[in-house]
């Protein structure tokens, strides 16, 4: 082949890099992109996240503190210039250890989030396309799922499991994945009627190909949506647990362990409990924000 | 009499429904051959668009089943044939243009990444790699100074390419969809697509209905089939765009020597464009012969009343003749000939059994007891 490369050089011809070779699906990307500029709320959405993501990226360089570092002599300083959101009960500096909370809370959303739609899509995308036996017996496996609440489930698998963050994470993704299955097997149910894939089997497509490259691509939007209000969910789910007591040890920066630590001092030093809050809050309300202005400009019927 | 790319013999497709069975083909025969168009009218829900699909294999099943019969490609009976072996044969062999251009196509990939599928699915492009390897170099040692050392490097690397053409080897996916998307180009030319390159990057609600039936017919054409099922194929256009459908439709089946077994209910289409017609009727073929001695003398009374139902423009008719009745319910049929209780001919016998497929003359035969004493 090298000697094809230097036969190029003689050749004219147009440089196809990915750039070009992807162009449609760029275009449809910015076309995407402008009708979600349109919107104050999912800029304002978009901003808040490029915060945290940016927060969790550069924490090393942002925080001034380590999250673990400790002022013994300093408990439970209220805002000043020296610690802007305060200490807790044992010195350490809220500020900075929000900072490193959000790279531990945001790998925990992306994670879970990222798996249970792997899971879930090709298993729902399978149950929706084969139907019979294998949909039936798929379907009430995942209503055994959803019969329980969320988050006791998730309390139970973690408690069976251990109290770390890893094991956190398992039980978040065994909680998570029955919702994007059930989705996109209805998804796909509907998408399975359509008449390209009749026209993709009368050309010769075998199941699997029409699935994952007919089917499924149709089905994903609604994925996508539900995927980055989930995001939030997960967020405020893992600090929910982290605050009774499943998920990281003691000391950890994590938002929902930071306010569980405040929370006895709720009046007398309010800042321990109040700026983690801020955190989950605004981080969770960002992603919905964004989930829903996804949900505007992603459906097709409202789309052209 | 040329000879017959697919027979299809006494083919029976029911539908197991709730409310019963329904008996959508009820034992057909059909020839379509060699290079000839053959069309295939009735009225809605007389079993045309079952037929292809039992063709083809698509029928839905639950609830469609094909029972009984025999669809005989270049002597296979395809009804025999594994799914693997139809999917070797489905958009390669035998190929099929839908009725809606505007849900045919997949909404989410781009023209050329579906036209190309359909090459990538059946062709070996690895061998399309070489050539247009091989093309590359000689455009390059047209363009070298004939002194060049270059020059002699290349002429070897030709060589060396052209052994390559018995047995080509492994290439990269992004060589063999290089590969693709010329040929799709090339397809989409054949198909008379305005500006080709551009098109392949668009995505289907990009396009009109007429480009996206042209679209269409390049995914059925692009491994050169030997049967085209065309179902309906310009029902959902306007008639300009109908025109040139169908003058593209016959344009290439001679350049590509397909057959094509066009399904519609418009007799001015089968006028235009098909060489032999089969009129279906409830789930039977009840008349087939070349278009021209059917349109001048139609034998059964169906296909009577059907040409008598359409306007004619160099005659003044106030009011058009119509066929009694509707079409039966083919959960229960009627008994005997299908057509006995709208037949303005009927007889004793017709209620009793299914009449034979009579004869009259070379290449026109006709289902119905009025012609038997005749012969």
């Amino acid at each position: 082949m090298t000697e094809m490369e230097q036969v190029k050089s003689h050749v004219e011809r147009k440089s196809r890099n990915w750039f070009d070779e992807h162009a449609p699906q760029i275009r449809e990307l910015k076309f995407t992109l402008y009708l979600l500029r349109q919107s104050p709320m999912v800029v304002a959405g978009f901003v808040l996240v490029a915060l945290f993501i940016g927060m969790a990226i550069f924490a090393p360089w942002i925080a001034p503190h380590g999250p673990e570092e400790r002022f013994w002599n300093l408990p439970q300083q209220p805002p000043s210039w020296r610690f802007p959101f305060g200490t807790d009960t044992t010195g350490g500096d809220i500020y900075s250890r929000i900072i490193w909370g959000s790279r531990l809370d945001l790998t925990i959303a992306l994670t879970v989030v990222a798996s249970a739609i792997l899971v879930g899509s090709v298993l729902g995308a399978i149950s929706g396309f084969m139907g019979r036996a294998f949909d039936e017996a798929l379907m009430r496996v995942t209503d055994v799922f959803l019969a329980f609440p969320a988050l006791i489930l998730a309390m139970a698998v973690a408690a069976a499991l251990g109290r770390n963050l890893t094991n956190l994470t398992i039980a978040l993704m065994v909680v998570w994945w029955p919702t994007y299955a059930r989705l996109v097997r209805g998804q796909v149910l509907a998408e399975k009627e359509r008449l390209y894939v009749d026209a993709a089997r009368a050309v010769g497509a075998g199941p699997a190909r029409i699935i994952f490259r007919h089917v499924l691509p149709n089905s994903i939007f609604p994925v996508i949506v539900q995927a980055t209000l989930d995001l939030g969910g997960v967020i405020l789910t893992a600090a929910g647990l982290s605050f009774i007591g499943f998920g990281a040890g003691a000391g950890v920066a994590e938002w929902g362990l930071m306010i569980a630590d405040g929370r006895s001092y709720l009046f007398q030093s309010p800042w321990i409990a109040c700026f983690p809050g801020l955190a989950i809050l605004l981080s969770s309300l960002a992603l919905n924000l964004i989930g829903d202005g996804l949900r505007d400009v992603l459906d097709p019927r409202l789309r052209r | 009499m040329p000879e017959a790319i697919l027979q299809i013999r006494n083919l029976k497709t029911y539908f197991y429904t709730y409310a019963g069975v329904v008996r959508a083909l009820e034992g057909i025969d059909l020839d379509v051959y060699q290079g000839e168009t053959l069309g295939l009218v009735g009225e809605t829900g007389c079993g045309k668009s079952v037929t292809s699909l039992s063709i083809m294999r698509l029928v839905a099943d639950p609830p469609g089943k094909i029972v009984d019969g025999q669809v005989i490609y270049k002597g296979e009976d395809l009804l025999k044939k594994s799914e693997a072996e139809m999917q070797q044969i489905r958009g390669n062999k035998i190929t099929m243009v839908f009725q809606d251009p505007m849900t045919f196509l997949n909404p989410v990939l781009t023209i050329g990444d579906q036209v190309s599928e359909v090459i990538a699915i059946h062709e070996n492009l690895a061998l399309d790699v070489v050539r247009s390897k091989i093309d590359e170099c000689e455009n390059a040692i047209k363009q070298l100074d004939p002194k060049s050392p270059d020059r002699e490097r290349l002429m070897n690397r030709v060589k060396e390419l052209e052994a390559l053409k018995d047995k080509p080897p492994k290439y990269s996916r992004r060589e063999m969809k290089k590969a693709a998307i010329r040929r799709t180009i090339e397809v989409l030319k054949l198909v008379q697509m305005p500006s080709p390159e551009k098109v392949i990057k668009q995505y289907p609600h990009e396009l009109s209905g007429g480009m996206r039936q042209r679209a269409i017919i390049a995914m059925a054409l692009s491994c050169s089939p030997d049967l085209l099922i065309a179902d309906e194929p310009t029902t959902s256009l306007d008639v300009t765009i109908q025109a040139q459908i169908l003058a593209l439709l016959s344009e290439l089946k001679k350049k590509i020597g397909s057959s094509i077994l066009i399904i519609t209910h418009d007799m001015g289409i089968v006028a235009e464009i098909c060489d032999r017609v089969s009129v279906m009727y409830a789930g039977n073929v009840i008349e087939t012969a070349e278009t021209k001695a059917l349109f001048k003398n139609p034998l059964h009374p169906y296909t009577q009343g059907l040409l008598k139902a359409i306007p004619k423009l160099h005659r003044d008719v106030e009011e058009l003749e119509i066929i009694p009745g509707s079409v039966p319910n083919l959960i229960y049929p009627p008994s005997g000939c299908r057509f006995h209780p709208r037949c303005p001919f009927r007889m004793d016998i017709c209620d009793k059994e299914f009449p034979p497929f009579i004869e009259i003359e070379p290449g026109h035969s006709v289902a119905c007891y009025l012609y038997k004493e005749k012969k």
